[in-house]
């Protein structure tokens, strides 16, 4: 089935550089809203799907990168595994090749690690239509540059992604969740303290007065961990609930027309002094902000604090058009577009998605 | 002929280059206070070699600048007058990483050992790349933090080395690798520019450079800088020694520890001849008659400790372990590592010279591995000691020979070839934690094809369009692959699939 559909790739690609035209890779679309500019003729990658590989004692999985995202999640929940970066869906289709390309995290990213931790191996195909292998199977594996997690969060801008191997873990043996009634910056300073402890905070999030904490793994260490977080605790189902409602942004702090932004920031920074109502994740290091306030502005006070910003969903035209992801410096964006060149010389794929110039 | 690629061969990839000697030390300290150049040849000489001792050269100078500054002047003057340029931490890395160029000079960051800032409630601290390793978690514990990533080699080597190798340690299994820790470097690239590359807040935005530049073995910049993610430290950590009489038993013990849902804090395994020379060095007691000790570490909390070694001892008395002990105390845990901390030190005692592979092959294969090498050290007729990362897959077996003997040499590096291409055929890879270098260059072109080859190329041309950066090392030649008439094996389809492998 691969060389088939490799072909049939490879002709697109061939024929699109050859005739300067561009291709957009997308899997459900799930992701579009996350653009800088959206452009070129759609290409379907969810010609092939389905897992390839799935060694629960090795704890990997490779599957073909039209794979629905649910039905990888499915499996290894069958087998009391999960992808531990907990990646947003964003559509009941979003597929593997999607998470991948978009390189988005979720709540328990904050004790697990992001989703380019996860990745070990990737299958792309280029702008010169060849197939390449990156990685593998194995978790150690250092022989030629990381290029799978270069892949990790480029939008489909570096090539046609075609199969993804992903590390796996274990389910944490128990879940709790303590809900506490803080203001901000009791609620970070709170955070930051237990951070600094061996304890197993799994997630968090704070919004409207109220500080979720989630501990995950042995009973006696939840135990221990709740005589020290306090609070009150979730009923399970209600849990389960909230921490999907963040992930998948169907919390109604996300609902209405307001502009969202996701606000990046390094540990310590304090509450953010803009206008705006936010929620707060990841020990504060991931803000969510609903908010009017002028682009620049926003990223001023954003650099300042040593963090970035993107304009997650929507915004005025005028912003978005300064950029939706966090602008680079010169000698960076001169790397990114050798890099943009290396991968797809004759750019082909995705041009504008993340920046103008790649 | 020698199997190792020698250290003049790295110069082939620049062949053109000729320096003028004089006149590039004469640059040089115009930019480097007399004391941070290194000209004279006696000195040079601590610089031929870096852990890969089979091979050495002799570069022009060595620059030992004190700031980032000085860096960037170096690295400035090097790229105007086309200059190779070979980065070098603390000089452990065990693949000729930092051998030096013969036409070019040695950047070490020796003197670049400060530690900028340790901040408990960030959990993070941020270093220059000359400082130690232990250094780091030295600097956190009295926070309560340490730095995870831990190589045995951590009292000598440098965090721009462990950055540049992507090291490991016998705790990444459940914390991670360099690349899991490291959260952002500044770095300099070979035309003088100043980048910064991640950051202390999460995931930066556009590519993600610092994934590339994480193992990058120096090919791409200096790293001036490193902010690493600190962790808490265990409440308690405790560890389990099991002994197996067969060493595919105790290669499914660890699967079935970790398909039971348990990533220990540490999984690593020894074989009968390790565990014999390191009891002569070390005395901690271990069975003497098992083929293979599994030494298995839980750490957490006290409640969380006891739960998991409960749920481990019960899977390894299933798997067949012949005897289970539990340490009782930190000292005890301390003597049962204190073996596997020591198989190198053992193995240069019973032998005058030892060579460290770093094969990972998936863990199913472990066994076949093992007998495939038994097979042969006979064919070579060379003693070998296996340690083994065993939770992750990544063998060090250390093949012993004689450096004064050219036969044993010989045979040495043809053994070390051999287990390398069969990682590869075994679905794993040539290395797993201390890189490609010079070592295993020619190995490269078995594990990939001309494709992805030229891609590393090109990756490497988008930070270094010059080429000057550690020229020669880590991705070879497309000429080279084909000189050597080496075959890259897809799918596991194997060239001649008649013939027997081993
Ligand atoms: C006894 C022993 C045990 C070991 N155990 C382990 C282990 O358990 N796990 C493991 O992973 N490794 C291990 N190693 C290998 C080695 O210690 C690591 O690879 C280490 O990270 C190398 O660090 P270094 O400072 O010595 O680097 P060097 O050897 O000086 O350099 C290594 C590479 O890094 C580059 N480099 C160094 N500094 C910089 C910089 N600032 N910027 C850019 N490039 C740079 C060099 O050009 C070179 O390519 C061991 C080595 C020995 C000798």
């Amino acid at each position: 089935m691969s060389s088939h559909l490799h072909s049939v790739l490879r002709e697109q690609v061939l024929e699109a550089a050859a005739h300067g035209r561009t291709l957009r890779p997308h899997g459900s679309g799930s992701k579009d809203f996350l653009a800088q500019t959206l452009s070129g003729t759609p290409l379907d990658m969810r010609g092939a799907q389905g897992v390839i590989a799935y060694e629960p004692s090795e704890l990997f999985i490779t599957a073909h990168a039209g794979t629905r995202l649910a039905e990888v999640e499915a499996l290894l929940a069958a087998h009391n595994q999960m992808l531990a970066f907990e990646p947003p869906h964003f559509g009941p289709h979003a597929t593997l090749g999607g998470a991948l390309a978009a390189g988005l995290s979720g709540p328990r990213r904050i004790s697990a690690g992001s989703l380019r931790d996860f990745v070990l191996g990737v299958t792309l195909m280029d702008g010169q239509g060849r197939v390449l292998r990156f990685g593998g199977q194995v978790m150690k594996n250092v022989a030629g540059f990381d290029v799978s997690r270069l892949i990790a969060g480029s939008f489909g801008t570096l090539g046609l992604i075609l199969e993804v191997t992903l590390k796996v873990l274990p389910r944490p043996p128990a879940e709790q969740t303590r809900v506490l009634a803080l203001d901000e910056a009791h609620a970070l300073s709170a955070l930051r303290e237990w951070g600094a402890q061996p304890l197993p905070l799994s997630a968090t999030l704070w919004h409207d007065g109220r500080l979720a904490v989630r501990l995950s793994g042995a009973e006696p260490a939840l135990a221990a961990a709740v005589r020290i977080v306090g609070g009150e605790p979730l009923a399970a189902d209600e849990a389960a609930a909230l921490w999907q409602s963040v992930r998948e942004q169907r919390h109604p702090f996300f609902s209405g027309d307001a502009p969202l932004w996701r606000v990046a920031l390094p540990p310590m920074a304090p509450a953010l002094a803009l206008e705006g109502r936010p929620l707060v994740e990841w020990n504060g290091m991931q803000r969510w902000l609903r908010s009017d306030i002028d682009a620049d502005a926003l990223r001023h006070a954003v650099r300042a604090l040593g963090g970035h910003a993107t304009l997650f969903r929507g915004g005025r035209a005028v912003d978005r058009a300064l950029g939706v992801f966090e602008p680079l410096a010169p000698e960076v964006m001169a790397v990114h577009r050798r890099l943009k060149q290396a991968f797809d010389p004759s750019g082909v794929f995705s041009p504008g998605r993340l920046y103008a110039e790649l | 002929m020698s199997a190792l690629p020698q250290a003049h061969e790295a110069a082939s990839s620049t062949p053109d280059i000729r320096i003028d000697r004089a006149a590039l030390i004469a640059e040089l300290s115009r930019v480097l206070p007399e004391d941070c150049l290194i000209a004279d040849p006696g000195r040079l000489r601590a610089y031929e070699c870096d852990g890969l001792m089979l091979v050495r050269e002799m570069p022009l100078a060595v620059a030992l600048p004190t700031t980032e500054a000085q860096v960037v002047a170096v690295l400035r003057t090097c790229h105007r007058l086309g200059v190779p340029v070979v980065p070098r931490g603390a000089g452990t890395g065990l693949s000729g990483g930092a051998t030096p160029h013969k036409q070019g000079i040695v950047l070490s960051t020796a003197r670049l050992n400060r530690i900028v800032s340790v901040d408990r409630l960030a959990q993070q601290a941020v270093v220059q790349p000359g400082v130690r390793n232990l250094a780091v978690s030295e600097a956190a514990a009295p926070y309560g933090l340490y730095y995870a990533p831990d190589p045995s080699s951590q009292i000598a080597c440098s965090i721009g080395g462990n950055v540049a190798e992507n090291s490991g340690g016998v705790h990444c299994l459940k914390y991670g690798l360099t690349v899991h820790n490291v959260l952002r470097v500044r770095m300099v690239n070979m035309a003088g520019e100043v980048m910064e590359i991640g950051s202390a807040a999460p995931d930066s935005a556009g590519y993600d450079l610092l994934a590339v530049t994480i193992g990058s073995e120096g090919l791409l910049g200096v790293v001036t800088e490193v902010t690493v993610k600190l962790v808490p430290k265990p409440r308690v950590a405790r560890c389990v020694l099991a002994a197996f009489a067969d060493i595919r038993k105790a290669g499914q013990a660890v699967a079935d520890v970790i398909a039971a849902g348990i990533i220990p804090a540490g999984l690593e395994m020894m074989d009968q001849a390790t565990t014999a020379a390191v009891e002569q060095f070390v005395h901690a007691g271990y069975p003497l008659d098992a083929a293979a000790i599994l030494l298995c570490e839980s750490d957490g909390t006290e409640e969380e400790v006891q739960d998991e070694i409960a749920r481990v001892r019960v899977l390894l008395e299933a798997a067949g372990a012949t005897e289970i002990r539990i340490s009782s105390d930190e000292a005890e845990r301390l003597r049962f590592w204190a073996g596997r901390k020591a198989a190198f030190p053992a193995a240069g005692r019973i032998a005058p010279d030892y060579y460290c592979m770093d094969g990972t092959i998936p863990r199913q294969r472990l066994a076949d591995m093992l007998e495939a090498m038994e097979t042969m050290a006979k064919k070579y007729d060379l003693g070998l000691l296996n340690v083994f990362h065993a939770g992750d897959g990544n063998l060090h077996p250390l093949i012993l020979f004689d450096s004064n003997d050219p036969d044993s040499v010989r045979r040495a590096e043809a053994f070390g070839v051999d287990i390398l291409e069969l990682s590869v055929e075994l679905g794993g890879t040539i290395t797993g934690e201390h890189g490609v270098g010079l070592e295993k260059i020619n190995q490269m072109c078995s594990q990939f094809g001309a494709d992805e080859l030229d891609m590393f190329h090109r990756v490497k041309a988008a930070f270094d369009p010059a080429g000057l950066m550690n020229p020669g090392k880590a991705v070879p030649t497309l000429h080279r692959c084909a000189e050597m008439g080496r075959m890259h094996v897809h799918h596991g389809e194997l060239p001649h699939p008649d013939l027997p492998r081993f």
